[in-house]
């Protein structure tokens, strides 16, 4: 081995100038436009497809020419930056596609029954050739249910995270930091039928007479059982993402440590769990399996949680989904389209609720 | 009513590094004491260790003994909350709480302890404020977030915090390593005014500081990389730095080591 180096020259990095040649601005529509065109004469004179195929291919030969025209005038980074960004942009427009197709076919369909009878009455003594009928029942089983449902996990959920957080140590925490993930996983028919099983088959009869209470109540504790990890996990998430300092700040003052979480920890975090609790109530709100499973649907108004079948929106869309008469699909539209208003009005409600908290900048 | 601080073989341990080994040192009260030293030699601990925050991370804990007017803190049946009521902090980082206001920054100490008269909590509020230099700037926008306030002000409002409470002992963990020099002796001007009523100690990387604004000054020092850091020497603030009786010391003070 020879122990003289040879210096080989380094390529050069500093720039001779800092001015970089620029595809003129009309170049990129320009690329499009060609490669539409070009799309357009490939599909229609082979004759092997419509106007998605082109937008297709042309996306396609628009990313290619892109590429090509930036690389023989701005260079090889620059081609690639503009190739990326045109594939980022392509891909936001396609996760966006499936949402703005949801949205416009709830609100198309949904609103040819969007009436005040649809709001007013239930599926009571409704028969197949009667074009009337309504998801009132239905809208009060879905807010009663989900309702106690948050009643139940939230506080559950917000202390269970709290324990993880800033009390729990070693194995304990760690159990429960591991069930709960288990939890997470849980598939709604299985919290289904373990309400079945253990509240509606076993608890429920003791005070109601040796029949098996099927209720609203009885939805919403397995709802919970579904709502509870989302809210425990968010929570903590939230809970961690407090700076340890604005903790030991309390401290120092000679704050208690419950008074340092209730006071200084929760209010930083809030705005986080609040996004959590919706969550895991627009989950809980779209479950069908449980509320079939443990309320048994029902036509009728039935105020009272505790007592007797209740149907709940997600069910009442799947029964008229699944009805026979042509009154039905109109029914299940509009149903749906209020469970989502439902949801968006709740999420829009919490936000604006958890921001009047919040100081004006 | 300020207190005196001694520190009788403190030994501090995250888990089972030991950070600092048998510090003894007696602070004076209504002095200001200054701790120096390179990073890592185990001063923020010792400071951490005065009001007890040391224990707040996992696995952290101190031993021997540390006495506030002869009342032991680390006997088993103090209370936490009131050692700290006695003892303020400041922290490196200024860290108002980002949910509340200025004016709830200021009397969050009285406020979270249950003071909830109005006529109290503002008459606190504005007394700390002007302690901390900070009324002026900010007694038209008391309502306003704690946040939106620039480094200084932030830190000086942390300082009105802590002094709200009344404790009888300040820490201070770096207070102006975060800061311009304007700011920086905004709160110099603040401990040598704070220094009548309070005894203050202060953890510092700045010499000229630590010459200019304390009475007496602590030294520390490791061995290496892994040691426990040690009291290597500690006296008045003028013969540290004019004439230290320790080498290691003088190394420091003048830039040859560390």
């Amino acid at each position: 081995m020879s122990t003289v180096t040879t210096h080989r020259p380094r390529p050069p990095v500093q720039p001779t100038t800092l001015l970089a040649r620029r595809l003129p601005k009309y170049a990129a529509p320009a690329v499009a436009l060609a490669a539409l065109l070009l799309a357009a004469a490939i599909v229609y004179g082979a004759g092997i497809g419509g106007p998605a195929l082109v937008v297709v291919i042309g996306a396609l030969l628009y990313l290619a020419g892109l590429f090509a025209a930036a690389n023989a005038v701005e260079g090889r980074r620059s081609a690639r930056n503009r190739t990326w960004s045109a594939l980022i942009h392509s891909a936001f427009v396609l996760a966006v596609l499936p949402l703005a197709s949801v949205v416009w076919t709830l609100v198309s369909k949904g609103t040819e029954r969007l009436d005040a009878n649809f709001f007013g009455t239930s599926m009571n003594n409704i028969g197949a050739r009667d074009p009337e009928g309504g998801a009132y029942h239905a809208i009060i089983g879905t807010l009663e249910q989900v309702g106690i449902a948050t009643l139940i996990t939230v506080p559950l959920g917000i202390l269970c995270a709290i324990y993880i957080v800033e009390y729990g140590r070693g194995r304990f925490a760690f159990a429960i930091r591991f069930f709960v993930d288990v939890m997470t996983g849980i598939p709604s028919i299985v919290s289904g039928l373990f309400v079945l099983a253990f509240w509606v088959l076993i608890v429920s009869p003791w005070f109601n007479d040796g029949r098996p209470g099927f209720s609203g109540f009885a939805a919403a504790l397995a709802l919970g059982v579904l709502m509870l990890p989302t809210v425990v996990r968010s929570t903590e998430e939230m809970l961690r993402l407090v700076p340890a300092p604005l903790r030991e700040g309390a401290y120092a003052l000679g704050v208690p440590k419950w008074k340092t979480i209730l006071r200084v920890v929760l209010p930083t975090a809030l705005p986080g769990i609040v996004t959590g609790v919706m969550l895991a109530i627009a989950r809980a709100a779209g479950e069908t399996a449980p509320v079939l499973l443990v309320a048994g649907g029902g036509a009728a108004i039935n105020f009272d949680p505790f007592e007797n079948n209740q149907s709940s929106l997600a069910l009442f869309v799947y029964q008229q989904a699944g009805d026979a008469s042509r009154y039905a699909p109109a029914r299940a539209w509009t149903a749906a389209l209020t469970l989502v208003a439902l949801v968006l009005i709740l999420t829009i409600a919490a936000k604006l609720l958890a921001r009047r908290n919040r100081l004006g900048r | 009513m300020a207190k005196r601080i001694e520190a009788s073989n403190v030994t501090a341990y995250y888990g089972n590094f030991k950070a600092i080994e048998n510090i003894n040192l007696t602070v004076e009260p209504k002095t200001v004491t200054a701790l120096i030293g390179p990073s890592g030699c185990g001063k923020s601990t010792f400071l951490r260790s005065i009001n007890r925050m040391h224990e707040v991370l996992p696995g952290a804990r101190v031993e021997g003994s540390l006495t506030i007017d002869d009342q032991d803190i680390y006997q088993r049946d103090v209370d936490v909350t009131a050692v700290r009521r006695m003892i303020g902090m400041v922290f490196q980082r200024p860290n108002p709480f980002p949910t509340m206001s200025i004016f709830e920054n200021v009397v969050a100490g009285l406020r979270l302890n249950g003071i909830r008269k109005k006529s109290i909590l503002d008459e606190a509020a504005e007394k700390a404020l002007r302690s901390a230099n900070l009324w002026d700037e900010v007694k038209d926008r008391l309502a306003k977030p704690g946040a939106g306030l620039s480094g200084g002000q932030q830190q000086r409002l942390c300082i009105a915090r802590t002094i709200a409470v009344e404790p009888q002992v300040v820490l201070m963990d770096e207070p102006c390593s975060a800061l311009d020099p304007i700011s920086t002796l905004a709160i110099e001007d603040l401990m040598f005014q704070l220094k009548d009523k309070f005894t203050i100690i202060i953890v510092t990387h700045n010499m000229q500081q630590a010459a200019r604004v304390s009475d007496r000054t602590a030294f520390f020092s490791i061995e290496k990389t892994g040691d426990p850091g040690r009291l290597i020497e500690y006296d008045n603030t003028q013969r540290i730095f004019s004439n230290p009786s320790v080498k290691k010391t003088e190394d420091y003070i003048t830039g040859r080591f560390g």
